[in-house]
């Protein structure tokens, strides 16, 4: 119990004093996560709403691959990203592993899988709905997928923040191709991991619990934006 | 869809720059602090800038075959030995040393602190059967650790559940050490800057087995072109440079110097 009101204290004493490392690890972390998230959603809405509407042959085969894909262990998906990557690797000419990029790349996969999913399956509820007015106004493939994302924003938007609540609270994947480098590739994450290495908790604790003070903090900006919740529209 | 991905690629890609290098090092040279000292004295007096990525040996080891970092420092001579003769580094230059410490419960129940030698502690775990926490990552300290093991004529492979190969870092392994009142071999400069010492305590150092030797291998440009050769040299110079010396004799952690100089001029 001590040690959680040491991390508690260390946390408090961190953010009033604006702890320079604490902020640069932080933005980090925030510049990781989110670049990830907005390429995967790029990504991943149009291909989930897809999906829902389009039907072929291996879809079912399609759709249970995504949804196993949701389990993806980070810990794979970064050593394999680290082999391709490493200068001895195919990719290696770009010079990219132990770079903020490296991660984006690796939180890229790890989330892309868990966004279609949720959106596959939050689309195919409101495709039944939008079917028979969609098909007689004879729009394009590409018309619907744009109809269906902006009406069903909402749901998207949960399982955009899933898929940020997964990508700044992971560790195994960044740690192997960011190399947790001070002042390069240094995120919340693996600063927690690094510190408890050390046999320091409560620091490691403070950081931890940033972190999710952070997550708490990005959650209710983006329902605050969005206006979820309110006017009776939810 | 594509060109908005290279343009974010573009975006976030962070510049190289000429002046950096990146150096895998053990956890030992990080964790006891050290690399606080002499990295920001280095970046003052030549204006370069070193990213460390800390590993064990075994991996340091890897990323330097791959390529994938300028120079290694890391303490595993027989290895080190074997990475020159494969071509990967030109040379091999010891830089300085510090020694293995065997770490126990304060109330020791193998009685180890009044073994003679080597052998003797570690036939007094083996016999009391006491819990001991291995490192088991292939790394420097491991592959000391199962020389010593060896060394006792004891087979690592035959240990019953006392012996627990925890396959972690140094100070993950401490932590297990601590939460299980267990024996552990580090190095000296990681336990004095432990935080978690909780009911563990140094009961045996001081043998010419423990000596601890770490070296400095710049990754040969011949096999890898893209290697910042100029930066290792410039970082190979100072580490060998007087003021470097003054550094590293100088740390002290509660009193206690950690490493000694010894490098060859």
């Amino acid at each position: 119990m001590n040690e959680i009101w040491a991390g508690i204290l260390a946390a408090f004493h961190l953010i009033v004093t604006l702890d320079g490392d604490l902020v640069e690890i932080t933005l980090r972390s925030l510049q990781v996560s989110l670049s990830a998230l907005v390429i995967a959603s790029v990504l991943a809405l149009p291909f989930g709403t897809w999906l829902a509407i389009r039907r072929f042959r291996f879809r079912r085969a399609t759709i249970a691959t995504l949804n196993a894909l949701m389990g993806l262990p980070p810990v794979v998906v970064g050593l394999i990203v680290y082999l391709l990557l490493s200068r001895s690797g195919p990719f290696g000419v770009l010079g990219l592993l132990f770079t903020p990029t490296a991660m984006i790349i690796a939180q890229v996969i790890i989330i892309t899988p868990l966004i279609a999913s949720i959106t596959q399956q939050a689309m195919r509820e409101l495709w039944a709905e939008y079917h028979d007015l969609l098909i007689s106004l004879n729009t394009s493939n590409r018309q619907r997928v744009m109809t269906l994302i902006w009406d069903g924003r909402r749901a998207l938007l949960t399982g955009a923040l899933a898929g940020f609540g997964r990508a700044i609270g992971e560790v195994g994947a960044i740690m192997i191709v960011g190399g947790n480098i001070d002042n390069t590739t240094r995120v919340l994450t693996t600063a927690i991991a690094l510190e408890t290495g050390k046999g320091d908790f409560a620091l490691a604790l403070g950081l931890g619990f940033v972190l999710i003070a952070l997550a708490l903090l990005v959650n209710f900006a983006i329902h605050a934006l969005s206006r979820t919740e309110r006017h009776g529209t939810w | 869809m594509i060109r908005t991905l290279a343009f974010f690629l573009c975006l976030i890609s962070t510049s190289a720059h000429s002046e950096s290098m990146k150096l895998a090092v053990t956890t030992s040279f990080h964790n006891s602090g050290l690399s606080d000292v002499l990295l920001p004295a280095l970046l003052e007096e030549t204006g370069l800038e070193v990213q460390l990525l800390v590993v064990g040996t075994g991996q340091a080891l890897r990323l330097g075959r791959a390529g994938d970092v300028d120079a290694i420092l890391v303490h595993s001579r027989a290895d080190e030995d074997t990475f020159v003769a494969e071509g990967f580094a030109p040379y091999r230059r010891e830089i300085m040393y510090n020694d293995f410490v065997f770490i126990g419960p304060r109330s020791d129940p193998a009685g180890i602190t009044k073994a003679a030698g080597i052998p003797e502690v570690l036939s007094h775990i083996f016999t009391s059967q006491a819990l001991f926490v291995s490192r088991g990552d292939d790394s420097g300290t491991h592959k000391k650790e199962r020389e010593l093991w060896q060394l006792a004529a004891l087979d690592t492979e035959a240990f019953g559940a006392w012996y627990k190969a925890v396959g972690s870092g140094m100070g993950a392994s401490l932590n297990i050490a601590s939460a299980l009142n267990a024996y552990i071999l580090t190095d000296r400069a990681s336990w004095l800057n432990f935080g978690n010492k909780s009911d563990l305590k140094l009961l045996f150092s001081g043998d010419a087995e423990l000596f601890n030797q770490y070296a400095y291998l710049p990754i040969n440009p011949d096999q890898h072109p893209h290697v910042n050769a100029d930066a290792s040299d410039i970082l190979e110079k100072w580490l060998t440079s007087a003021r470097a010396a003054n550094l590293i004799n100088a740390y002290k952690i509660n009193g206690e110097a950690l490493f000694v100089f010894n490098a060859s001029k």
